[in-house]
């Protein structure tokens, strides 16, 4: 017969086998659906292009030094990439511009949200996760079909004599700006109303209380009691407006490409899958490096907070 | 008369005058607070004691300024402060559940308040300094709120409320969420930090002995209405109406027939027969059958005769007392409170034929 100590033993080590087993599938698809590809992606951008896309296997650094970087066809002397700089600053300023406006709009929506009865949030919740039961393409044409200069907004400007021709909105940045808007808010209210649900409403009382007006219970108590949830929205929509493919190709035109169309024209078009795999890893780290700074800078002003 | 405390100064430093409060509208229409008035005065430990949804936290809100009247007026020192946000009250609120706040320390909650007034730094530190010593906190002042116990919660939101130097402090249930021994320790506690500082105590409650300890006066409310306004020795002794004496202590309902009035009391005539002279409830109207109120602890029980009859029921042993419930010959039931020595019993059992002696001073008629 076992003693205790070994029947314990098997227990442990048939624990330890099973958890293996369960987390088994969870970690195949990380292993062969995330980590594999972007080694991939990463090994292509040390590579030489291919004639007809694809790649030659044939080591060379010619895609990093292109992402902001241009060789003159005449001389092969380096010049700053202009153009991939400006891509590259309007993406990153959009996305930024995106999270603000996002924040902007969805910071009351989630304060009103959670000032509601228990059942009308409910309501609301649901309200608000609507849009996503349908494909971002086609919101996305309709807030194109909203914008543009026969669309419902210059109609509505014309017939009151605001103005006395169409606003041209559509494929300019603002447009981009408003789709991405649209497409992201739920994606700021839900982290922000998950914070602003659990906050003690007491204390916005005990804050007025003290003498703190509206503005100064805004600032000094519920922003710093529901920062979790506006850090977390923040990287929910900076990640992907800043990626966003679909809303700016379909607002603004591809006249003004951003960084998900330069990535798509190389592995496209342009026939240069190393450089359009650099210009990923670039943005990854860009990304990468934004949110450590943003996350540390938050976490700091907090323990300053007190 | 005797009273047992002084008389405070003619001041009123709130004056709430003909408030209503009505939540909801139409069909659903509900008044928390039904044309209520009364007068508090400057310096006073003022209690608002009455069942939940009686309308006391109502009241008190209504004087922070979280809700605002429906009609009637507040005053504070004789300006109307009904319509003000609660940032321009000088009024500050110690709340049931402390709501101190979660992302500063004891020393930032405290300062919280001066900070907002916009007081200087330096003049803050000071008072912040003062008022953790005043509540025996200053080891603690840079502990996150989270991390102190209940009672230090409970002196923390104190110090924080009274660091502005409010003219009115508001206390809503307070103590309601210590344990027993720390609830009489910070009763005390809050009678001493009234008398240093001076500042008029509102304490809202549903504790009766709670309120009867520490008040100098004494609101006993019931739905949406203020029944009575006294000192607890009034309140206890001289309820005015049936509600006001069955939610303060334990008493003996007795029906009377009023034979004749004089000299500020009634006489009044028991079912057994007994006539007893009687206080009378102010605004009590003269009629037939009236209520008359003997507190257990004011009866006397005999073997003999007494001015009523009957027969002890049950003996129950208290410690300091013992309580003998004894069934009446009119059918009423009556509780006598007996003070215990060490050397003997009650000396009452179960079937005992016993007298109930009632005293001069021991009777209240009701008016309602």
């Amino acid at each position: 017969m076992a003693s205790a100590e070994e029947v314990a033993k098997a227990a442990e080590r048939r624990d330890v086998r099973d958890r293996w087993l369960l987390s088994a599938p969870a970690l195949l698809i990380i292993l062969f659906a995330a980590t594999g590809p972007l080694l991939i992606v990463l090994v292509y951008s040390f590579l030489t292009p291919g004639s007809y896309g694809d790649v030659r296997w044939q080591f060379s650094p010619e895609a990093w030094v292109s992402v902001f970087m241009e060789r003159d066809i005449f001389d092969d002397t380096l010049s700053i990439a202009a153009a991939h700089v400006t891509i590259f600053w309007r993406s990153i300023k959009l996305a930024i511009v995106t999270t603000i406006a996002t924040l902007a709009l969805g910071f009351p929506t989630a304060y009103f949200m959670a000032t509601r009865s228990e059942k009308t949030r409910d309501l609301w919740l649901f309200l608000i996760t609507i849009p996503f039961w349908t494909n971002l393409l086609i919101r996305t044409f309709a807030v194109l079909q909203i914008i543009r200069n026969e669309g419902i907004v210059n109609a509505i400007l014309l017939k009151l004599g605001i103005v006395s021709a169409p606003i041209q909105i559509l494929y300019t940045d603002t447009a981009i700006l408003i789709g991405m808007a649209y497409v992201y808010l739920p994606l700021m209210v839900l982290p922000i109303y998950a914070s602003m649900e659990k906050l003690d409403f007491r204390l916005v009382e005990a804050g007025y209380d003290l003498y703190a007006t509206r503005f100064k219970v805004l600032r000094r108590i519920i922003f710093p009691l529901v920062k979790p949830g506006v850090i977390a929205g923040s990287i929910l929509v900076f990640i992907p407006a800043l990626g966003a493919y679909v809303t700016p190709s379909v607002l603004g035109g591809g006249k003004n490409m951003m960084l998900s169309n330069l990535i798509e024209l190389q592995f496209g078009q342009g026939r240069n899958w190393p450089l359009g795999s650099a210009l990923s890893i670039a943005v990854m780290v860009i990304v990468m490096v934004a949110l450590l700074a943003y996350v540390r800078n938050a976490g700091r002003s907090e323990v300053r907070h007190g | 008369m005797g009273y047992c405390v002084p008389e405070q100064s003619g001041r009123n430093a709130i004056e709430v005058r003909g408030v209503r409060k009505v939540f909801g509208s139409g069909e659903s229409q509900v008044a928390a607070l039904d044309t209520v008035s009364v007068p508090i005065r400057e310096n006073e430990f003022f209690t608002l004691l009455g069942p939940s949804g009686c309308g006391k936290t109502t009241l008190l809100r209504l004087i922070a300024g979280f809700d605002f009247p429906s009609a009637g007026e507040i005053l504070l020192y004789g300006d109307d402060i009904a319509p003000l946000p609660p940032f321009k009250r000088p009024v500050n609120t110690v709340f049931q559940s402390y709501a101190l706040f979660p992302h500063m320390t004891v020393a930032q909650n405290i300062g919280f308040g001066l900070e907002m007034l916009g007081k200087p730094k330096a003049e803050i530190k000071a008072r912040v300094d003062a008022m953790l010593k005043l509540v025996k906190m200053e080891a603690l002042a840079g502990r996150r709120t989270s991390q102190i116990s209940g009672g230090q919660q409970q002196r923390v939101a104190l110090a924080r409320a009274l660091a502005p130097q409010p003219k009115v402090l508001l206390l809503d249930e307070p103590l309601s969420a210590l344990d027993y021994k720390l609830r009489k320790e910070m009763q005390i506690e809050l009678k001493r930090l009234q008398h240093e500082t001076g500042i008029t105590f509102i304490f809202v409650t549903h504790d009766q002995e709670e309120a009867l300890t520490m008040s100098d006066r004494i609101a006993v409310m019931s739905s949406g209405k203020i029944l009575q306004v006294g000192s607890p020795w009034d309140i206890y002794d001289k309820p005015a109406e049936r509600f006001v004496a069955d939610f303060i202590g334990e008493t003996n309902f007795l029906t009377a027939a009023i034979t004749g009035m004089g000299n500020g009391k009634a006489r009044a005539t028991l079912k057994s027969g007994a006539t007893i002279d009687a206080t009378v409830a102010e605004g009590f109207q003269p009629k037939d059958n009236a209520t008359v109120v003997v507190r257990p602890e004011h009866a006397k029980l005999t073997k003999g005769k007494g001015d009523l009859t009957g027969t002890v029921e049950n003996v129950v042993y208290f410690g300091t007392d013992t309580h003998i419930h004894v069934q009446l010959d009119s059918g009423e039931a009556f509780t006598v409170r007996q003070q215990n020595t060490r050397s003997a019993g009650c000396g009452f059992e179960r079937g005992d034929k016993v007298g109930i002696s009632i005293g001069n001073d021991a009777a209240q008629v009701l008016r309602d």
